[in-house]
């Protein structure tokens, strides 16, 4: 999907994007998926995951489920300047709900400043927690991690 | 003193103790003989989730894989032996072991090598000061023995051991400064390399090691970018603030015993270095003797332990304890999954270069 | 640094023992079970020995057991490789300049 075509989508509800761009055999997004939202091209695991944003309810399972941490949930509806951005985490210590936080992207260079909104980490993730970032809306393309 | 097993499994790694649980599952009597006081190979150092299918146990982390593994082990009756090492693999399929610093011999029907692999060392000045050590070194630290060998990390190397304890080094508390690599272009999944270059770390490709300086241990690091034919480009290098160099430049096969048993050896670079020749079935070129896991290909953990389980399947049947038909369902369903392993930009590689060793192994069995 | 809490594998240390071992005649504290090299870099120790000849540092390079790069002087017994012994109440760990001696032999 481009990248104008997913923030349609984030921009009216929440929706996961899935940054695996490799043929690496691998499916545990698929198969965690309540929604079949995910699917394989050629009915092989080797292709690599197709997402249908229209079965997408960006409920975030996937994001811990990965095991390459390439899953995010964008949610461009929180409010009408910033949105959510959850990533995985598996580093300690864990953030805290209302922490200010430098928001990096890709390539690990600050982009702005964010708020932890959410961290969630039961025992079902197996040790990934998913912390969702409050960023400005315009950051979301970019933000895929974050510094205290 | 000498003992006899119907099959004696060197190596309790992840291919070894696979193989095992195949043959004691179809009733075969094992023994596995690994040096280190616990079983397990490289297994329980894997923190991370695994990828894969549901089939080859993805989304699970390498260490719970290998507990899993191990309790089925002692489940079916596989005799373990822990503390000893194989030293030498003699005519007559004799094992020489050293256990409680005795040696002993063990006659086997059937010997199945699993002895994995070395890291491979990279020489520059300065890399026999303290500090510069190997990337498996630093991941056993840091996971196994819960202490970390330094703050500062340079991480030669960006295959997929180089990016993954690159961090799981960030993960137990240290610094990873940056990450060199010689290609152009990074080495392993770009996923894993996406892990950690979103939290800063930067990967210079294009770029070798010129020396580690220090008294008695590394406090800085020069790196340098390599231009065509990984000549060095004077000029540029530049100088990192690091107290420790970990080396993941590759893995080479340990095949010790099965050069001293006399099978027939190989040379692939893209699967490490020197291999055994083996069939489709992992039987090597002596007709007693298997090989599984790494010594018989670098690949990974999912791979050893199906290959680990292939060979066992045919070592099964070689006994007689699993019948030919049992043997060939068991070895197709075991081969579907390893395919699926061998696919994509990065498994098809593997796949052709174990390709030609099985070419290469059928050619000598057509010209005996 | 001993990594006491870690995202994936929890705490680790508060459950074992700690016993002294002796290094270079000086007490030191280590965890029960751990391999000797691990409680020297806990305790910020990484250069080991020195080589026979050219007299450099050497610390672990392989850490299981493969490169004898670690090996040091344990109760009395050379070139033992300490990256896999474990530590136990008591032990004396030397420093070796060389190969180490054996019984007064060097």
């Amino acid at each position: 999907m481009a990248c104008s075509e997913v923030k349609k989508v984030y921009m009216e509800h929440p929706v996961a994007v899935i940054e695996c761009f490799e043929e690496i055999p691998c499916n545990p997004c698929q198969t965690c998926c309540k929604q079949h939202a995910i699917t394989f091209s050629g009915g092989t695991i080797n292709s690599t995951p197709k997402l249908d944003a229209s079965r997408c309810t960006g409920c975030g399972l996937c994001i811990a489920t990965c095991p390459g941490q390439a899953i995010f949930v964008l949610d461009g509806t929180f409010s009408e300047t910033e949105g959510l951005v959850s990533i995985p985490y598996e580093f300690l210590p864990l953030p805290q709900k209302g922490q200010a936080v430098d928001v990096m992207n890709r390539d690990g260079q600050v982009i702005c400043r964010g708020e932890i909104h959410r961290v969630l980490n039961p025992a079902s993730f197996n040790s990934t927690a998913v912390v969702t970032m409050r960023i400005p809306k315009e950051y979301m393309d970019q933000a895929r991690s974050f510094r205290y | 003193m000498t003992y006899h097993t119907q099959v004696a499994v060197i190596g309790a790694g992840p291919a070894g103790l696979s193989a095992a649980l195949e043959i004691a599952s179809a009733g075969g009597k094992v023994t596995v003989f690994d040096e280190n006081d616990r079983p397990g190979g490289q297994l329980f150092k894997q923190i991370h989730k695994f990828f894969g299918s549901s089939h080859h146990g993805a989304g699970v982390r390498g260490y719970h894989l290998g507990e899993e593994l191990l309790q089925k082990c002692l489940d079916a009756g596989v005799e373990i032996k822990l503390n000893t090492v194989v030293y030498g693999l003699f005519p007559d399929n004799e094992l020489g072991i050293v256990c409680n610093d005795q040696t002993h011999t063990v006659k086997a029907d059937k010997i199945l090598i699993a002895t994995g692999a070395s890291e491979k060392p990279l020489a520059f000045p300065g890399w026999d000061l303290p500090g510069v050590m190997g990337a498996g070194a630093a991941q056993t630290m840091v996971n196994i023995n819960r202490v970390l060998p330094g703050q500062k990390f340079v991480m030669i190397g960006s295959g997929n051991v180089g990016l993954v304890v690159s961090y799981q080094i960030m993960q137990a508390g240290g610094q990873v400064v940056a990450i060199v690599e010689a290609l152009p272009k990074v080495n392993g999944y770009s996923v894993h390399a996406n892990k950690v270059k979103r939290y800063g770390v930067p990967i210079y490709t294009s770029h070798t090691i010129k020396e580690a300086v220090g008294t008695d241990q590394v406090e800085k690091v020069v790196i340098q970018e390599i231009g065509p034919g990984f000549v060095p480009v004077p000029g540029t290098e530049k100088e990192l603030d690091a107290d420790t160099v970990c080396l993941a430049v590759g893995l080479t096969p340990s095949v010790e015993l099965a050069k001293m048993a006399g099978v027939q050896i190989t040379h692939i670079p893209k699967l490490g270095g020197f291999v055994p020749l083996h069939g489709k079935d992992m039987r090597t070129t002596d007709e007693n003797i298997y090989v599984a896991g790494d010594v018989s290909g670098i690949e990974e953990a999912s791979t050893a332990m199906e290959s680990g389980r292939l060979a066992g399947c045919s070592i099964a049947e070689a006994i007689g304890a699993l019948n030919a038909d049992a043997a060939e369902v068991r070895r197709k369903e075991i081969n579907e999954r390893i395919n699926q392993l061998r696919s994509g930009i990065h498994g098809e590689a593997r796949r052709d270069n174990k390709g030609i060793i099985v070419r290469r192994y059928e050619e000598w069995l057509a010209a005996k | 640094m001993r990594v006491s809490k870690h995202p994936i594998l929890g705490d680790y240390g508060a459950d074992k023992k700690s016993v002294t071992i002796t290094v270079n005649g000086q007490p030191m504290e280590a965890l029960e079970g751990e391999p000797i090299a691990a409680a020297l870099m806990a305790n910020g120790i990484r250069a080991f020995r020195k080589t026979p000849i050219l007299h450099h540092p050497r610390g672990i390079f392989c850490a299981i057991g493969r490169c004898t790069d670690c090996a040091l002087t344990v109760d009395g017994i050379p070139n033992v490789r300490t990256c896999v012994t474990r530590v136990r109440e008591g032990m004396k760990i030397e420093t070796q300049d060389g190969l180490g001696e054996w019984g007064g032999i060097k």
